[in-house]
């Protein structure tokens, strides 16, 4: 392991200012910017496997967690990143305080932006509510998940396991399986994985999958065999029960039985495809716990890790770029 | 009343298709001659009001307006909403029964009709709920509403969805020979949705409904028209595919009319852009296909009617994430302005673009106005054919400013409205 005066050196020459002022979708990247971010999270990924885990780079700096929506794994995984970068961390209850007494997403970001942070991080049930937000407040906007609009930190943090376990993503057949419709994860990906130059397929029954998703640049598959076969990468996605209108699967036994991921399945893939998920899981619906638990195969526990070191990076070059421009 | 004499004017009269020039004289609230061609002597002793050359049109009956009066005040009241329309050029408002409490007996339609004569601004009429509180289950008492005035009988935006329901609603109305609008909108395929599906809706992530909602529930609709003999319109089409099914209805000779808001004529669903709420709207916006397909029914005559679709809703209500915001845009002051784009952008006929905000709704409704003809109600509007307007939102007069034409520039500008003969705006 590198020793920690080196990591400390590696992550401050890595530093980039972030592309943009917000972080707001994954299309707010471009090529070099992702490749400097990965090349910082992964000196952040060194750092975070000592044992003394802080940094002062966001020293006096204020970042606010704001969820709308429950979410235990994208803010505790903030949170942290915030936290090891010397950042003074607030993580706001809002569903249970203000919301309820009525009060709108607007009213709550003016209230926000008068405390005077550097960074918000938002998570909504609302597409676009990140980018409401942004329009509305004076500091950098990180958006972690909007309705069924983008998760672009996630996609940032799956691009980064993926290249550590590949070397490059450029090249690369990936399958994104399940319920593409209800799934910004799925939006997120297809935009940065294709930039970095991989190939995408979506894969999932037609209720699931929108009828235009052809014309993101992907082939679209409804047969999870043909779907697969000649993958590097299969990331599987959580069937979203809480955001379904109506009937779009019969069962979810039914959709296992099609849909969801065992060994039998995965097969079908080239022989050294890797899994991911971007959890939480629903284990034996969209995957097998054999799967998801076999390390030799599974990305998934890779996938935690790695986002609070591309949280850690996107939060520094936030704050550095925000730096920069005072 | 003291008479007037509008001379020197264009006079645009979709009714009888004049176009040209010539000068009104009006007595007693009504026009006592209609002159056509270079300007008349005019008796002494009244008023003359020259028009410069300007354009002179009957005033614009808008039979889709929204208010919060009763029960939500602060979002618009009769006052503020016939203000709106006379700086519009509209000079004949009616107001839609989604009230709190809802304008389902005939009490509240003479409550509506009183006040709008005690403004003395506009004339006000309302549209009676087809069912009672607008639930969609029993039918409302649209004979006695009927009686009080009501020009015709709608659950507004809300889909009659129980087919039997609306059969007893059309064959009971059709004893009145009472007009019954609805909106084609599938209400299952509809459910939730915010947008059109397509790629748009999906890139942003919204919750989109498919175009042939509307057709399928228009499709329904008119089978019970068929079926029950009832006079219908088709409140607010805006698509292609309901457009045929409408065209294919009436060369069956059924008696169906159609309206459009002016908002599906001048934007389509690439403006919804980044998450604008002022565009968040009901009936959604559709692709430029479908705007494309609604100016040509326009054109031909296939749809009947524009509406302002006025809908106000206060900040608090659009300052929301696009899913949340309340749907809907108000139009009344920007209606003409509007319209006359379709006559300098795409090339209607300014008789064309007029009929459908004057003679049409006036012959659908029984209106004795629309016409600028000896007799009718002097209820006239005075415009300028080529001035530029840019919208500012905040100097609207109505209590809300959700206009999705805020900042544009419109050409076309309303120098002066009349109604009943008494200058109003």
């Amino acid at each position: 392991m590198t020793d920690s005066a080196t990591v400390t050196d590696l992550i401050s020459e890595r530093l980039i200012p972030f592309p943009s002022p917000h972080f707001l979708s994954a299309g707010d990247l471009n090529p070099p910017a992702a490749l400097g971010l990965l090349d910082l999270a992964d000196a952040f990924v060194d750092f975070n496997r000592q044992s003394a885990k802080s940094l002062d780079l966001m020293h006096g700096r204020t970042v606010v967690n704001i969820f709308f929506e429950n979410s235990t794994r994208t803010s505790s995984s903030f949170e942290i990143a915030a936290k090891r970068l010397g950042a003074d961390v607030v993580t706001m209850p809002v569903s249970a305080s203000s919301v309820a007494k009525g009060e709108t997403l607007i009213d709550t970001a003016v209230t926000l932006n008068a405390m005077k942070p550097d960074i918000l991080v938002i998570r909504h049930a609302s597409s676009g509510a990140a980018a409401l937000l942004s329009q509305k407040v004076g500091c950098a906007v990180v958006n972690a998940g909007d309705g069924r609009h983008e998760h672009p930190t996630q996609a940032l943090l799956d691009l980064l396991s993926l290249r550590r376990a590949f070397g490059d993503v450029g090249g690369l057949t990936i399958a994104i399986c399940g319920d593409i419709a209800h799934s910004r994860v799925a939006r997120s990906n297809v935009i940065l994985l294709s930039m970095m130059g991989a190939r995408v397929r979506l894969i999932g029954p037609p209720t699931l999958v929108p009828g235009d998703a052809d014309r993101w640049g992907c082939e679209v598959f409804h047969d999870m065999r043909e779907g697969l076969q000649g993958c590097d990468v299969v990331m599987m996605l959580r069937l979203q029960l809480e955001r379904m209108e109506g009937a779009l699967v019969p069962s979810t036994r039914e959709y296992f039985r099609f849909w969801g991921l065992d060994r039998e399945k995965l097969a079908w893939a080239l022989p050294h495809a890797r899994v991911m998920h971007p959890g939480p899981m629903n284990r034996g619906v969209e995957i097998d716990s054999d799967v998801a638990d076999d390390l030799s195969v599974s990305l998934i526990q890779d996938q935690v890790e790695m986002g609070v070191a591309a949280r850690m990076a996107i939060l520094a070059s936030l704050a550095n770029l925000r730096g920069a421009a005072r | 009343m003291s008479a007037v004499a509008i001379l020197n004017a264009r006079l645009l009269d979709p009714a009888t298709d004049y176009a040209g020039p010539g000068a009104l004289l009006i007595e007693d609230g009504r026009i006592l001659e209609v002159v056509r061609g270079a300007a008349t002597q005019v008796p002494a002793g009244i008023e003359v009001v020259d028009a410069g050359g300007k354009c002179l049109a009957p005033g614009l009956i808008d039979i889709r307006v929204k208010t919060g009066e009763p029960g939500a005040e602060p979002k618009e009241t009769l006052k503020s909403a016939s203000l709106s329309a006379a700086a519009g050029g509209v000079s004949t408002i009616v107001i839609q029964p989604d009230t709190d409490p809802a304008v389902d007996d005939p009490a509240m339609v003479d409550f509506i009709q009183r006040r709008g004569v005690a403004l003395n601004l506009v004339n006000v009429f309302a549209a009676g709920a087809a069912t009672k509180n607008r639930d969609g289950q029993r039918m409302a008492e649209i004979g006695l509403m009927d009686e009080a005035g009501a020009l015709y009988f709608t659950d507004g935006d809300k889909v009659i969805a129980n087919s039997r329901t609306l059969q007893r609603v059309m064959s009971y109305a059709a004893a009145f020979n009472a007009l019954i609008a609805c909106r084609p909108a599938d209400p299952w395929l509809t459910e939730g949705a915010v947008a059109t599906s397509g790629e748009l809706a999906t890139r942003l992530g919204l919750s989109g409904a498919p175009a042939i909602a509307e057709r399928i529930q228009l499709e329904r609709d008119l089978a019970l028209v068929e079926q029950t003999g009832a006079r219908f319109l088709v409140d607010q089409i805006s698509t292609a595919g309901a457009l045929e099914t409408l065209a294919r209805a009436r060369a069956k000779g059924l008696e169906v009319a159609a309206s459009v808001s002016i908002n599906h004529l001048c934007f389509n669903e690439i403006d919804i852009g980044d998450y604008r709420t002022f565009y968040r709207l009901d009936p959604p916006l559709r692709p430029e296909s479908d705007r494309q397909a609604l100016i040509e029914a326009v054109r031909d005559g296939l749809i009947d009617v524009i509406t302002s679709a006025h809908a106000p809703a206060p900040a608090e209500d659009k300052r929301r994430p696009f899913g949340e915001a309340a749907p809907g845009a108000v139009g009344l002051e920007t209606l003409l302005s509007a319209a006359l784009m379709l006559h300098h952008e795409d090339g209607l006929e300014l008789l064309d673009v007029l009929r459908p905000l004057t003679h049409g709704p006036a012959s659908l409704l029984g209106l004795e106005s629309g016409v600028l003809a000896k007799g009718a109600p002097a209820d006239l509007v005075l415009f300028d054919l080529n001035a530029p307007v840019v919208v500012d939102a905040a100097k609207l007069k109505s209590k809300s400013k959700n206009s999705p034409f805020d900042g544009r520039m419109l050409q076309g500008k309303v120098l002066g409205t009349w109604v009943g003969g008494r200058r109003v705006f």
